[in-house]
């Protein structure tokens, strides 16, 4: 990592140099004022900085040398998925044909991309066990969205208007009640019991005739299967309710178990995650969505069909909750997720969840020892650590993470879920091979020795970033969100 | 299996399998219900060697007629424009785009970095006090906009000029329906806003006023009037703004707008079939806190040394949960990063620049086209796109020009049947003289 601060671009800004080039205006020129009215053109420039090419790539060299990714090294960023992001999808992504195109042109004009999108809905159908899949959701969040406020379009379509409320899990993502809010929805919460699943009792407790849907991941942020998927189904179908599945944590379950054969109604999927589309720094992400028979009228328009061997939208959907984004999904995601899909085919996708399985298990038992596992018994492609014991003697789970830092891991996730104390969530990916994972084992190990001998070296950690500790407090009591010139 | 994105291998799977204390893979999914257990493989196509695929990918890609090889004068939302090489060198650094979120301050300073400029950007050109990190589009920002205006003033209904995309009108939309408002449209007559109607509907339920700056139909709108209106009743100005004509017209926050929003594809994003671009959400500082997305902030570290972090994050989805300011937690942090760099290569001048060829590059076409007896629908101040009727159907009218290697404007008759055979024609600064007086030839032989 690049230790010397790197300054902000307007910083190094100069008067007089430029950093792009057009061409000559090569029409005749008319005075501005004699197009636009004089009130609305712009007296003061905006302060955009003054830089030369070079020094462009110089800024951002330097920046991204004081960045973590996937190829710098282990992510095992729980519930993120961070595994590999193939190269060919860039490539294939950066084609004239896919990158170059017009979402409005004619459909005749698209064919190539209607024919992609087609063909990796119908693989997705197939992962999932769904009967139709739309592809415009931006991201998992987004996805979620969609697909609740489809199971509302669905009840209401019944004038079942008495339907208000949206069954979740206290381990759940925050994005999950987040999304429920936004449809339209009261949330309740389901708790827990003591093997880390959904408890049934409580689940029959908050289900009744006003139960929307039940929001679940499976397996969920523990990385445990909820074994009792069946019953969860009944309880909730029964009631009258949906059943969505968040599929965050699909990587887990490829090939083994799908969310339409558990009696899942609705499903999203994460492809910047289970499918390598690069999570970017934070986005872009894609979120398609699945859904069973009953629900497909209600899916977003347009829906790609094909007709006569053409690929055409169809946008008389009376039905329809109506369009989610503009044109049809984050196609250049769509594109990388395909063409992982197409490189992996049906074997490799088997590998990936049974490698992703044994990965995470392997780390599990390793680490066992040296930290409270709060729920033993095999989980699937994560697994949850809590640092209680390493709390005692003075250090945190936050410590433990900072320390991580220090031999150039990223952590893993921190305090969540939020039913497990002091919890790190650890998610290593199959694209890791085992002597990572035993590094990185071995840095736990190490760490768990120093909090009992030495706890300040893990207190004061990190020692070897170009940052030490930021002080966020100060960061929220007095924003500073954009650089001003004295 | 081997695959060379699976690095475990036989032994590494037998010594990892005996330390988990299991003798086959299988017993590890045995909490799978035999019931639900999918057996066997999917059916799905079987895997495809690196240069089978991309060979097999790239011929599909050409099936696509790529504006690159067509003179596009279609925009309505998306542009063909000049993307500075450097753009795609910067994020292909493998550091920036298989990273995610910064949760971890101390090893992703660059992104966060990087970031932190963006938002400076996007208040320099916006005329706003704060900018988060990006949203998935210009309209899910817009009706993110919309829901943020509904909680600030506690009312539910919306009014937005019939003259904003029509697409983003749709998800504004589906979002209302979310949160039960109420969605109004006001009419635009003569090619603008109509100012007398939006001010016979505002009323004291109204959260927001939106509006889209230049609009849909390529023209100014009266921002002074409208915000006048807007404020009268309390409400909050939403101005869905394109980036790239903020270099060269008024910026929104100069005129009293509450919330800025739009799309960034202009600088440095291709168009891409529809996405992914990138949505920019601009606020005053008075509702800071109330903003949606991902915020970074400037700190200080144990040493005092300068440093970056996620802030505010009490606003969030991970924190707040369902009583989170909106449910957004990817957003399109690749795509901001694009935006930075495009806007850091064109600068100060180049942005003007740029944004004044685009208004002489139109004014040269509609003027042209007029000349050669064209009839200009909605006549008046516009940036980068205009209107022409025509006499037969605009899908008709581009077929013939397609084949003459010219993707035509958008068929306004798609959004509304009243102005079925108009045709909203873009000129960027990409398009030369010699393009466009061939689209004034041809269309002048139709």
């Amino acid at each position: 990592m690049n230790k010397t601060d790197q300054p902000l671009i307007f910083e190094i800004s100069k008067s007089g140099r430029i950093g792009y080039s057009l061409p000559e205006l090569d029409v005749h020129k008319v005075d501005v004022a004699d197009i636009l009215p004089t009130s609305y053109i712009r007296q003061e420039e905006p302060d955009l900085p003054e830089v030369s090419e070079l020094d462009i790539m110089r800024h951002y060299t330097a920046l991204s040398k004081r960045n973590h990714g996937v190829d710098s090294g282990f992510y095992p960023l729980g519930s993120c998925t961070m595994k590999y992001n193939p190269k060919i999808n860039e490539d294939v992504a950066r084609l004239e044909g896919f990158r170059h195109i017009h979402p409005l042109q004619d459909e005749e004009t698209v064919q190539g991309s209607l024919e992609l999108m087609y063909d990796l809905q119908e693989h997705l159908k197939e992962i999932t066990g769904m009967d139709e899949v739309t592809l415009q959701p931006a991201a998992g969040a987004h996805g979620e969205w969609t697909g609740l406020m489809m199971i509302r379009a669905y009840h209401e379509a019944r004038s079942d208007y008495k339907r208000t409320k949206v069954i979740i899990p206290d381990s759940a993502h925050g994005t999950n009640p987040a999304s429920a809010t936004i449809a339209g929805f009261d949330t309740i919460t389901v708790k827990s019991n003591e093997q880390g699943l959904v408890d049934l009792e409580d689940l029959r407790r908050v289900a009744g005739e006003d139960t929307a849907a039940l929001m679940l991941t499976n397996p969920n942020t523990l990385g445990l299967f909820e074994e009792n998927i069946l019953e969860i189904a009944e309880i909730i179908h029964q009631v009258g309710g949906k059943l969505y599945y968040d599929g965050a944590n699909l990587n887990a379950v490829l090939s083994k178990a799908r969310p339409g054969d558990m009696g899942f109604d609705v499903v999203h999927l994460n492809l910047h995650k289970t499918f390598t589309g690069p999570h970017g720094g934070g986005g872009p992400g894609s979120g398609p969505v699945g859904v069973k028979k009953e629900l497909i009228p209600y899916l977003p328009k347009p829906v790609l069909t094909k007709k006569d061997g053409i690929f055409v939208w169809d946008e008389d959907r009376p039905h329809s909750i109506g369009r989610v984004k503009p044109y049809y999904g984050n196609f250049g995601i769509l594109v990388r997720a395909y063409t992982y899909i197409r490189s992996m085919g049906p074997d490799g996708l088997k590998a990936v969840s049974e490698n992703a399985v044994i990965n995470a298990n392997y780390m599990m038992r390793k680490l066992a020892p040296y930290y409270e596992l709060p729920y033993d018994r095999h989980c699937k492609h994560e697994f949850v650590l809590s640092g209680k014991r390493q709390k005692k003697l003075g250090v945190r789970t936050l410590d433990i993470a900072k320390r991580l830092l220090d031999f150039g891991f990223h952590p893993p996730t921190i305090y969540f879920p939020l039913n497990v104390e002091e919890c790190l969530m650890i998610e290593p990916t199959e694209t890791e091979s085992k002597e990572t994972l035993d590094s990185f084992i071995e840095a736990m190990i190490q760490i768990a020795k120093e909090a009992e001998e030495q706890p300040e070296i893990v207190q004061e950690a990190p020692h070897t970033t170009v940052i030490r500790r930021l002080d966020e407090t100060a960061a929220a009591r007095k924003p500073i969100l954009r650089f001003k010139r004295s | 299996m081997k695959h060379r994105y699976l690095p475990m291998t036989e032994t590494d799977q037998q010594e990892m399998l005996k330390a988990i204390g299991v003798e086959s893979v299988d017993e590890l999914f045995r909490d799978i219900p035999e019931k639900v257990r999918f057996q066997g493989e999917y059916n799905i196509k079987k895997a495809s060697p690196e240069s089978t695929l991309k060979k097999e990918l790239t011929q599909l890609s050409r099936r696509n007629a790529n504006t690159k090889e067509y003179i596009s004068f279609l925009g309505a939302g998306v542009y063909d424009h000049y993307i500075p090489a450097i753009v795609d060198h910067v994020l292909s650094r493998s550091e920036f785009y298989t990273a995610y979120t910064p949760y971890q301050p101390e090893i992703s300073q660059g992104e966060l970095q990087a970031i932190f400029e963006f938002q400076t950007m996007i208040c320099e050109l916006t005329g706003m006090d704060v900018a988060n990190s990006s949203m998935y589009d210009g309209a899910t920002a817009l009706a993110e906009a919309a829901l943020l205006s509904a909680a600030q003033t506690r009312r539910n209904k919306v009014l937005i000029s019939s003259a904003v995309h029509p697409e983003s009108k749709e998800v504004l939309k589906t979002y209302a329906k979310g949160r039960r408002l109420e969605v109004v449209e006001i009419a635009a007559t003569e090619g603008t806003t109509d100012v007398q109607e939006l001010a016979n509907q505002i009323d004291s339920n109204t959260a927001a006023v939106i509006v889209q700056y230049p609009n849909f139909l390529g023209r100014v709108e009266p921002l002074v009037e409208l915000a006048d209106i807007a404020h009268s009743e309390k409400a909050m100005f939403v101005v869905s703004a394109n980036p790239l004509a903020l270099g060269v017209l008024e910026p929104p926050g100069k005129f009293g707008a509450d919330i800025v929003v739009g799309d960034c594809q202009p600088f440095g994003i291709p168009a891409a079939f529809g996405g992914p671009h990138c949505g920019y959400f601009a606020v005053t500082e008075k509702l800071m806190r109330k903003i949606p997305g991902r915020l970074v902030g400037q700190t200080v570290d144990e040493d005092g040394k300068r440093g970056f972090v996620l802030t505010l994050q009490a606003r969030e989805q991970h924190i707040r949960r369902d009583k989170a300011t909106s449910n957004i937690c990817s957003n399109q942090a690749l795509n901001a990063l694009a935006a930075s760099v495009a806007m850091t290569a064109l600068g100060k001048k180049g942005l003007r620049e740029m944004a004044e060829q685009n208004v002489q590059k139109a004014y040269y076409a509609k003027k042209q086209l007029q000349k050669n007896g064209a009839i200009v629908a909605f006549d008046g101040p516009s940036f980068n796109e205009f209107v022409i009727r025509l006499n037969k159907p605009v899908k008709d009218v581009n077929k013939r020009l397609f084949q003459k290697k010219i993707i035509g404007g958008y068929d306004l008759g798609k959004m509304d049947s009243m102005l079925q055979n108009h045709m909203l024609i873009a000129v960027t600064e990409l398009r030369t003289k010699e393009e466009i007086d061939l689209l004034v030839k041809e269309l002048g032989g139709l």
